[in-house]
C-alpha cells in the first residue's frame, strides 16, 4: 500500500478516478438541477457561475448531465468489468487447468478476439437492441475472452507449481485447488487487467451510445450528449468538448491506475520507471 | 519451417469456423422476429412474410446455417437488403477505402509511436521523457470519435486547412486522397502511437542493458550506430508483434471515424448496416473483416518464425 501511496502516477489516476467516482455518487446532491429538463429560455447558456458547464440546444444544465452520465459511465463500466471478473475466471480457469478443455475454449477466444472490438460490440448491441444493459452484455462478450487469456496464462505458470502438485499428492480435488491454490496466484495479473478493462469499456460504452446504441435520450450519456452537441459545434463548443474531456480524463485515470497497480502487483512486468 | 507454416494454418482452420458461426449467429440474437425488425415500422404483413421469405426465416436455425454455408463455399454471401447489391461486391469495391485510410493511420503509429518511444528511453527520467510520456498517455485516453469532431472545427472549419468529409481515390488524385485522410488518419493513429510509444520506450531500456550493447558502446561505437544499428533491430521485434493488433484496432475504429467523416469504406458500410439491420451485409462483412485480420496475424506469425527461429521450435 505504501509502495502504492509513493507512485505519482497511481496517485494522479486515483484523485482523477475519486472525483468522477464522487460525482457519479453524489450527483443528485451536487446539481438541483434535472439533467432531462428543458426550458427554452436557457438554450446554449455559455458556462458560468450559475451553469458550470453552460447548457445545451435544450437548455438542459450541461453539469447535471455530465454528472448523471458519469453515473451510467462508471456503472456500465463497472457491470462489464463484473461480468469479466466471473465469466473471464472461469473461462480462463477451466482452459488453464484442464488440459483436455484449452484447446476447444482458446479457439473460441481466438474467434471472438479476431474481430476488431467495436465492430462486434455494435453487432451485438445492434442486435439485441439499443439499451444500457445490451451495451453492458456487448462489452462484457468482446472482454471477456481477453481477460481468459490472461487468466489462463497465470494458471498455466501456478499449476505447475510444487505446492499445487504436493496438494495434488495429498488428494486434494480439483475445484479445491483451483480454489485455494491457482486462483491466489492468479489475482494480481487479474486485477490489473480488470483495471484496463474497465478504462476500454467506458471508452467503447461511449463510442456506442454516440452512434445511437447506448442509453437512449433523453437520458444523458458522455456519448450521446457528444453527438448531440456536433451540430452546435461551432456556436455552442462546450456541449461536446466538456464530456469529451471528462471522458478523457476518466480514462487516462483509469489507465494511470492499471499502471500503478501493475507496477506494485506485479513486478515482473513493471515498465521501467 | 514448413512444418511450422501447416502447424499454424492447422490452428486457423477451427478459428475460422467458430468466426464464420459468430458472424451468422448475430442475426440469431435478435429478439423476436427479425423479418418485422428489417422490414420496419409500417411495414405490410406481405413485405415481412416476402422478407422471411427471401431470408430463408421459415427455416430452423440449422437449414439456415448449413445454406449459408453452402453459399459461402461458393463465394456467395448474398444480397445486401439495402443497396440490392452483392454483398462480396460491396465489401471487396469500399475495402481499398478502408486499408487506404488504416495504412496511413499505421504509418503514422508506427513512424511518431516508435520515435517517441526511443527519444524517452534515450533520454530516460528527463523532462524530455516525462513530457514524451504524457502525450503517451493522453493519446491513450482520448475517445477518437471526439478527437476527430475536434480536429474536424480546428483544422476543416476554423483554419480550412483540410476538408471536413469525403473521399479521394488514391489512384485519381494522390494530393486529394492525403488531404481527405489525413484527419481520419490522425483520430485513428493517435490511441496506437500512444501504445506503441510505451512498448518501443520500455524494450528500447531493456535492450540498451545488455551486454551487446556494452561491448558496441566499448569497442567505441558512434552512439547513433549503437542505437539505430545494434538496438533497434531488437527493439523492432515486439513492434512487429503487435502490428496485427494495432491493424485490427485501426479497422475497429473505422466504423465511427469514416461515418463521421462521411467516407465511403467498409467500416461505415458495416456501421450502417448494423444500424438499418441489414443482415446479409454484418454477417458477410464481420466474417470478411475477420478472416482478413486473422489471415494478416497469420502472415505475421510466419514471418516472425522466420526472422526469429527460437519461435519456430519453441512456442505453440
Amino acid at each position: 500500500m505504501r509502495r502504492l501511496l509513493r507512485h505519482k502516477l497511481f496517485v494522479t489516476g486515483s484523485i482523477l478516478v475519486g472525483l468522477v467516482t464522487f460525482g457519479a455518487i453524489f450527483a443528485d446532491l451536487l446539481t438541483i438541477a434535472d439533467p432531462t429538463r428543458m426550458s427554452v429560455r436557457t438554450r446554449f447558456e455559455p458556462p458560468s457561475l450559475e451553469y458550470i458547464f453552460g447548457t445545451d440546444n435544450f437548455g438542459r444544465s450541461q453539469w447535471a448531465r455530465v454528472l448523471y452520465g458519469a453515473r451510467l459511465s462508471l456503472m456500465i463500466g463497472l457491470g462489464v468489468v463484473v461480468l469479466n471478473a466471473i465469466f473471464g475466471t472461469l473461462v480462463g480457469a477451466l482452459a488453464g487447468y484442464f488440459k483436455s478443455l484449452d484447446n476447444i475454449l482458446m479457439r473460441v477466444a481466438d474467434a471472438f478476439m479476431a474481430f476488431p472490438v467495436i465492430l462486434l460490440a455494435i453487432g451485438i448491441t445492434a442486435a439485441l437492441g439499443p439499451s444500457s444493459v445490451n451495451a453492458v452484455i456487448a462489452l462484457a462478450a468482446v472482454y471477456t475472452p481477453r481477460t481468459a487469456r490472461v487468466v489462463r496464462a497465470s494458471v498455466l505458470v501456478a499449476r505447475e507449481m510444487e505446492y499445487v502438485q504436493a496438494a495434488r499428492a495429498c488428494g486434494a480435488g480439483d475445484w479445491r485447488i483451483i480454489r485455494r491454490h491457482v486462483m491466489p496466484n492468479c489475482m494480481a495479473p487479474l486485477i490489473v487487467q480488470l483495471t484496463f478493462i474497465f478504462a476500454y469499456a467506458v471508452l467503447s460504452e461511449a463510442v456506442l451510445s454516440f452512434l445511437g446504441l447506448g442509453a437512449q435520450p433523453p437520458t444523458p450519456t458522455w456519448g450521446n450528449i457528444i453527438a448531440e452537441g456536433r451540430q452546435y459545434i461551432r456556436e455552442a463548443p462546450w456541449i461536446t468538448v466538456i464530456p469529451g474531456l471528462v471522458l478523457a480524463a476518466t480514462v487516462l485515470g483509469l489507465n494511470l491506475l492499471g499502471d500503478g497497480l501493475r507496477d506494485v502487483l506485479d513486478p515482473r512486468l513493471k515498465v521501467q520507471q | 519451417m514448413i512444418a511450422y507454416i501447416i502447424r499454424r494454418l492447422l490452428y486457423v482452420i477451427p478459428v475460422l469456423f467458430v468466426v464464420s458461426l459468430i458472424s451468422f449467429s448475430l442475426m440469431q440474437l435478435v429478439p423476436g422476429d427479425p423479418a418485422i425488425v428489417i422490414a420496419g415500422t409500417g411495414a405490410s404483413p406481405a413485405e415481412v412474410a416476402l422478407i422471411r421469405e427471401q431470408l430463408g426465416l421459415n427455416e430452423p436455425f440449422h437449414v439456415q446455417l448449413l445454406s449459408w454455408y453452402a453459399n459461402l463455399f461458393r463465394g456467395d454471401l448474398g444480397t445486401s437488403l439495402l443497396l440490392g447489391r452483392d454483398v462480396i461486391e460491396v465489401t471487396v469495391e469500399r475495402l481499398p477505402v478502408s486499408l487506404s485510410i488504416a495504412f496511413y493511420a499505421l504509418v503514422l503509429t508506427l513512424i511518431f509511436g516508435i520515435i517517441m518511444g526511443i527519444i524517452a528511453a534515450l533520454r530516460q527520467n528527463s523532462w524530455v521523457d516525462q513530457a514524451v510520456m504524457t502525450v503517451a498517455l493522453i493519446g491513450v485516453s482520448l475517445p477518437n470519435f471526439w478527437l476527430a469532431l475536434i480536429l474536424i472545427v480546428l483544422f476543416a472549419v476554423e483554419l480550412g486547412w483540410l476538408p471536413s468529409a469525403g473521399y479521394v481515390d488514391y489512384r485519381v488524385d494522390f494530393v486529394g486522397w492525403l488531404r481527405a485522410t489525413t484527419l481520419p488518419a490522425v483520430s485513428l493513429a493517435m490511441l496506437q502511437m500512444g501504445l506503441l510509444a510505451r512498448i518501443t520506450r520500455s524494450t528500447m531500456l531493456e535492450v540498451l542493458r545488455q551486454d551487446y550493447i556494452r561491448t558496441a558502446r566499448a569497442k567505441g561505437l558512434p552512439e547513433h550506430v549503437v542505437v539505430g544499428k545494434h538496438a533497434l533491430k531488437n527493439v523492432m521485434i515486439p513492434v512487429v508483434t503487435v502490428i496485427g493488433i494495432i491493424f485490427s484496432v485501426l479497422l475497429s475504429g473505422s466504423v465511427v471515424i469514416e461515418t463521421i467523416f462521411s467516407i465511403p469504406g467498409v467500416g461505415s458500410l458495416l456501421g450502417s448496416a448494423i444500424l438499418r439491420r441489414d443482415y446479409p451485409v454484418i454477417q458477410g462483412g464481420l466474417l470478411l473483416v475477420a478472416t482478413m485480420l486473422l489471415l494478416l496475424n497469420l502472415l505475421i506469425d510466419i514471418l516472425y518464425a522466420y526472422f526469429d527461429p527460437r519461435v519456430r521450435y519453441g512456442r505453440d
